[in-house]
C-alpha cells in the first residue's frame, strides 16, 4: 500500500495510514528520494501514528531514509510514535540516531520552520 | 482459546502474525505496552524466517502454568539454519544486505528465549513472555 | 492459516448417541429439574448476594448452555458464557466457591434425575452415567476456571488502576510535565510509570519532561536501565528531559553502570530543573529594578 505524500510549501509530508509491509517501506524511501529530488524539498515529515509497531526494519529503514534525503538537502522529521511503540523501541534497544523526532505533525513543522538551513 | 499458526511465505504475512501475536496476547491478559513489546518481538522473528528461510510458521499458543499465564510464540523454518547462534545473538551482527538479524532484540523484549538451529536443516526459535 | 477446532467432548458414536437421548430427557424435565436447582441453592445458602428472582434468570441461562455443551461437546461456547456470567455476577460480590458448588449442585440435580430415568437398567444406567460424568466434569472445570480467571483479571485492573492513582505525572505548565519518583519501584511499577508519563507527553502535549529522582534512595543498575530508557522514549516523542536530583555519588554511579549522561540534561534540584524547563519553553522571568525605590521588584514570570 503506498503511503500518500503531500508536498506543503517546501515541504513533504508522508502520512502513514496502517501498517506497512517490508516492501512498502522501501517503496515510501524510493518515492520519498525521488519527490525530494523532484521538488527540492527542504524538509520531510513522516508520520507514523497510525503505526503501531515499529520494528528494527522499519527503524532501518527511516534511518536510511533520514541519509539519503539529508544527501539531497532536506532535514527528516518523524513524527507521532506512539507512547506503547516508543517504549517497545528502546526496550528493544533501538534508536533513530541523528533522525529528529517530534511528538505530531504541528511539532514537526514548527521544528523544521526554527531549522531552516540556507542552500 | 487454542494454538494458532501463522505460515509466514511474505512481508505481509509478517503484520498478520504480529497481528494475531497481539489479540491472543490480549486474550490472555497482557495489556497496555506489553502488547506492543510481543507484536515487536514476533515481528522480528518472523521477518528472520521471510529474510533467511524464506518461509516457514510461526505458531502461537497461550500458556497456563498455576496461577501464571503467558503467551508461547514459536518460528519454525526449514532454511539454511544458523551456523553460529552465539555470533548471531550478538548485537550489531548482520548477514546479508546490512540488515541484521533481529534476534538479540526479540531476545530483550521477552522473558524465555530459545534458538534450536541446525545448518541445512532449520530453525526453531521459541519464546515466552508471562503476564507479571 | 490453520486454527484447531472447537474443542470436543464426545469421542465416539454411541456415547454420542446416549447423550443426545439424556439431552433430550433433560430438555423435556428442564422446569422442574431447573426448580429443583434453584431450591436447593437457596437451601444450600449460596448466591445470597444476589434475590431469589435474580437467582432464577441466572440458573434459567445456565441451565439451558449446560444443556447445550453436553448436546453439542462444544466448550468454547461455554468458556465464553461463563467469562460472560463471571463478569456480571463478580460485582455482585459473588464468590468462587459459590460458583464452584451451584454448578456441582446442577451436575448433582441431573445426575439424580438420570438415576431415576435408568434405574430399571443397571446395565444402561452405568453406559448413561459414562457419558454424562466427563461432560458434566468438564464443564464444571470450564465454569470454574472461567470464573476465577475472570476475577484475577478485575483484580488485575483495579490494581493498575490504584496504581495509576498512586503515580503523580504532573502537568504545572502547559507543555511541562513533572515526574516526581519516589521510593523504591518494583520493575513492574516502574513499567508502569513509564508508560503513563508516554501517555502524558501525548496527552498534554509536553515539550519538556523534569523527571526528579531526589526522593529515590538507590540506583542500581536495573533502576538506571530503566530511567534511561524512560529519557530515550520521552525524546522519541518529541520531549526533552531534564533529570534533577541526580547527587553526585549517584552521578558517579551511573557513570560506573556505562549510563551515558551526556544523553540527558542532568541538573541539581527540582526547582533548578523546572525553571530550566521554562526557559527551554520560552518562559521569561523579569526582574525589575528602579533606581528611585532603591530595591528590585520582585520577579515576575511572563
Amino acid at each position: 500500500m503506498r503511503v500518500p505524500i503531500l508536498k506543503q510549501g517546501d515541504y513533504l509530508i508522508a502520512s502513514i495510514q496502517s501498517a506497512l509491509t517490508d516492501a512498502d517501506l522501501v517503496q515510501l524511501r524510493d518515492d520519498l528520494a525521488e519527490m525530494a529530488g523532484r521538488y527540492r524539498a527542504r524538509g520531510i515529515i513522516i508520520d507514523v501514528t497510525a503505526l503501531d509497531v515499529m520494528d528494527s526494519f522499519a527503524v532501518r529503514t527511516l534511518r536510511a531514509i533520514t541519509h539519503i534525503l539529508r544527501m539531497r538537502g532536506a532535514r527528516t522529521v518523524i513524527v507521532g510514535i506512539q507512547p506503547e511503540v516508543a517504549f517497545a523501541m528502546v526496550q528493544l534497544g533501538l534508536t533513530l540516531g541523528d533522525t529528529m523526532t517530534a511528538l505530531d505533525l504541528e511539532e514537526g513543522l514548527a521544528l523544521l520552520n526554527r531549522r531552516r538551513e540556507p542552500r | 482459546m487454542n494454538e494458532t499458526r501463522v505460515p509466514i511465505h511474505s512481508d505481509a504475512d509478517i503484520i498478520a502474525a504480529r497481528h494475531l501475536g497481539r489479540k491472543l496476547a490480549e486474550q490472555v491478559g497482557f495489556s497496555g505496552s506489553e502488547l506492543t513489546v510481543i507484536a515487536t518481538a514476533i515481528s522480528e522473528i518472523a521477518r528472520n524466517i521471510v529474510e533467511y528461510a524464506r518461509s516457514g510458521e510461526v505458531v502461537l499458543r497461550p500458556m497456563n502454568q498455576g496461577s501464571r499465564r503467558g503467551i508461547l510464540v514459536v518460528a519454525k523454518d526449514r532454511g539454511p539454519g544458523i551456523a553460529d547462534v552465539e555470533l548471531a545473538m550478538q548485537d550489531g551482527y548482520s548477514t546479508s544486505k546490512g540488515i541484521g538479524l533481529g534476534l538479540p532484540g526479540a531476545r530483550r523484549l521477552m522473558d524465555e528465549f530459545d534458538i534450536d538451529s541446525k545448518v541445512g536443516k532449520g530453525t526453531t526459535i521459541t519464546m515466552k513472555k508471562w503476564i507479571a | 492459516m490453520k486454527i484447531k477446532g472447537p474443542t470436543v467432548l464426545v469421542s465416539n458414536e454411541s456415547t454420542s448417541a446416549l447423550l443426545t437421548e439424556l439431552v433430550a430427557h433433560l430438555r423435556q424435565n428442564r422446569t422442574q429439574l431447573r426448580e429443583e436447582w434453584a431450591r436447593r441453592i437457596t437451601e444450600s445458602q449460596l448466591l445470597t448476594a444476589m434475590t431469589k428472582e435474580e437467582i432464577f434468570a441466572e440458573a434459567t441461562s445456565v441451565y439451558d448452555n449446560y444443556v447445550a455443551v453436553l448436546e453439542t461437546g462444544a466448550v468454547e461456547a461455554l468458556q465464553a458464557y461463563a467469562r460472560d456470567l463471571s463478569e456480571r455476577i463478580i460485582p455482585r460480590g459473588v464468590e468462587t466457591h459459590e460458583v464452584v458448588g451451584i454448578v456441582l449442585l446442577l451436575r448433582d440435580v441431573l445426575a439424580r434425575s438420570l438415576f431415576k430415568k435408568y434405574q430399571s437398567d443397571f446395565a444402561l444406567l452405568n453406559r448413561v452415567l459414562d457419558a454424562y460424568e466427563p461432560a458434566a466434569n468438564r464443564i464444571a472445570n470450564t465454569v470454574a476456571v472461567g470464573f476465577v480467571q475472570e476475577r484475577e483479571r478485575i483484580i488485575r485492573q483495579q490494581q493498575e488502576a490504584i496504581r495509576e492513582l498512586s503515580t503523580p505525572v504532573l502537568q504545572v505548565r502547559e507543555r511541562l510535565l513533572i515526574l516526581p519518583i519516589i521510593g523504591v519501584i518494583d520493575p513492574q511499577r516502574a513499567r508502569q510509570v513509564t508508560e503513563q508519563l508516554l501517555r502524558g507527553i501525548r496527552s498534554n502535549r509536553a515539550k519538556v519532561v523534569v523527571i526528579d529522582i531526589t526522593g529515590v534512595p538507590a540506583v542500581d543498575a536495573t533502576v538506571a536501565n530503566h530511567l534511561v530508557q524512560t529519557v530515550d522514549a520521552s525524546r522519541l516523542m518529541g520531549a526533552t528531559v531534564i533529570v534533577t536530583g541526580l547527587s553526585a555519588e549517584i552521578a558517579q554511579t551511573l557513570v560506573t553502570i556505562g549510563v551515558d549522561l551526556s544523553k540527558m540534561k542532568t541538573i541539581g534540584d527540582l526547582q533548578g530543573g523546572i525553571e530550566e524547563a521554562e526557559r527551554l519553553l520560552g518562559y521569561k522571568v523579569i526582574l525589575e529594578a528602579t533606581e528611585t525605590q532603591g530595591a528590585a521588584k520582585p520577579p515576575t514570570t511572563v
